[in-house]
């Protein structure tokens, strides 16, 4: 339990360097004296004094979603038992606001433990080791997520890469600065409505700076990557060089039926983190 | 940077334009979501609250308790405003707001309201909640805790030179609007 309090703090304090280069980098590239600069400059002091002081980046402290790979014979149960624990303690520790809402009551128990509150993915691998990586994800970006169905008339997308180039495009242009830009965009082309937005969010536990193995999508991310940051939307939407700091695509296989391009938008205040735990239930690496 | 402080006149908005940095000192009241709709609905303001020249926050902080039992903000960005614009225009006419704090822009309802009422929109730093956790400098109540949860609730703070820049003022112009429009633009020489 001790080691999962200690993934989310660190997730909820501290920036992974990844990240952390690339909006310094985009700083840099800034115009001095422009607004966009001012904002990056901020951002910049945000990241140092949250990690200085151990306090969340930013006060909304997101779906909670963990991504384990484990072993044949893992015990899912307790390690569900003891992540809501450990949500909990985070919880009052201040590591994660009282972020989780009954829908239908309206009530907020404080807890953050509820359905679908934290959420679990677990992936059996040949290995005896345990990772666990956290994820946790604001609801200004999550907002601005889209799912397309193609062909998309209006955009005039058809059902192959451009098509998926210009729906993806399209939800930069829609969400502007309210994401909280520079953004990540975490992109599946294909799926079911379900597994395509599940897919595009996995998409963010790759590291920011990696190249996509498959030749097609690594021409298309940077292809979306260099346009979106033509488009002069900036940094919180101000005006400016960086709209977007990573895209990362992936496809799943579709029915004959369908086409959908899911697009998941990660703030600049990406937290994502990870680590290998012992068999003694000790962080032994961190992943990022 | 302009800096202003709380109580803010009519004339003192007047003469903020979009691009203006501006520190805000004084006091100002958080409400999000909840407040927004049950202000709307008619809902009244807790007795001693007044927004009358004053400055909304659309913020859901993180606050703790200290060992002296006091209320400490530990994280305070904006959050997305959008979801105010049904709301957002007609209260700040009914209560005489003449700031809000938020990230991301309003519509065209609220721009509007900022003409007629001699109101502006200022944009936080989103996810910045450390360097703006900082600018608050006290709580000094809390409304509505029960009613809403934390996140929800009335927080009323005080504030030393709070970062923001004007992105809608009430000569009708929109920074907002701006950018999608140049971004459509350049969008669709290059689709």
């Amino acid at each position: 339990m001790e080691s999962l309090i200690e993934i989310i703090r660190r997730t909820s304090a501290e920036i992974p360097d990844d990240v952390q280069r690339s909006i310094l980098a985009a700083l840099k590239n800034e115009k001095e004296g422009t607004i966009a600069e001012s904002a990056m400059k901020i951002i910049e002091k945000n990241m140092e004094l949250a990690k200085k002081k151990s306090q969340p980046i930013c006060q909304d402290t997101g779906s909670i979603l963990f991504y384990i790979n484990c072993p044949v014979g893992f015990d899912q149960l307790a390690f569900g038992d003891t992540a809501r624990a450990a949500v909990m303690e985070a919880t009052k520790k201040g590591f994660l606001r009282q972020n989780s809402v009954d829908s239908l009551s309206g009530k907020n128990d404080g807890t953050n433990v509820g359905p679908g509150s934290p959420t679990f993915h677990f992936h059996q691998h040949a290995k005896d080791t345990v990772q666990v990586r956290l994820v946790l994800k604001g609801g200004g970006c999550e907002n601005v997520g889209a799912q397309y169905s193609l062909p998309n008339t209006k955009l005039n997308a058809n059902r192959d890469l451009d098509g998926c180039r210009k729906v993806i495009l399209d939800a930069v242009q829609q969400a502007q600065g309210k994401g909280c830009g520079p953004g990540i965009l975490g992109v599946c082309i294909g799926g079911d409505r379900a597994t395509g937005y599940d897919f595009s969010k996995t998409q963010f536990l790759r590291d920011l700076d990696d190249r996509n193995d498959n030749a097609e999508l690594d021409v298309l991310e940077q292809d979306v990557l260099n346009t979106a940051n033509k488009l002069g939307i900036g940094p919180m939407g101000f005006g400016g060089k960086t709209t977007l700091l990573g895209v990362k695509v992936t496809a799943a296989n579709r029915l004959p039926a369908s086409f959908f391009v899911s697009v998941s938008y990660m703030c600049w205040a990406f937290r994502r983190h990870g680590a290998m735990l012992k068999t003694d239930g000790d962080i032994g690496e961190w992943l990022y | 940077m302009i800096e202003l402080t709380t109580p803010i006149t009519e004339e003192q908005i007047r003469g903020l334009k979009v691009g203006d940095e501006v520190g805000i000192s004084g006091v100002i009241f958080t409400g999000r979501d909840a407040v927004h709709k049950y202000l709307h609905e008619g809902g009244k303001l807790p007795e001693g609250v007044s927004f009358e020249g004053g400055v909304v926050y659309h913020c859901g902080p993180v606050v703790m308790k200290d060992e002296a039992g006091d209320w400490q903000v530990t994280a305070a960005g904006p959050t997305t405003s959008i979801r105010e614009e049904p709301y957002q225009g007609d209260i700040m006419k009914k209560f005489g707001v003449r700031g809000v704090i938020g990230k991301g822009g309003m519509g065209p309802k609220t721009l509007a309201a900022c003409g007629e009422n001699g109101s502006v929109y200022l944009h936080g730093i989103g996810g910045a909640a450390q360097v703006l956790a900082e600018r608050i400098t006290k709580v000094r109540n809390v409304y509505f805790l029960e009613k809403f949860g934390s996140p929800e609730a009335i927080w009323e703070l005080e504030v030393d030179k709070f970062p923001a820049v004007v992105t809608m003022d009430s000569h009708g112009r929109s920074l907002h609007a701006e950018v999608a429009e140049a971004s459509q633009a350049v969008l669709e020489e290059n689709i």
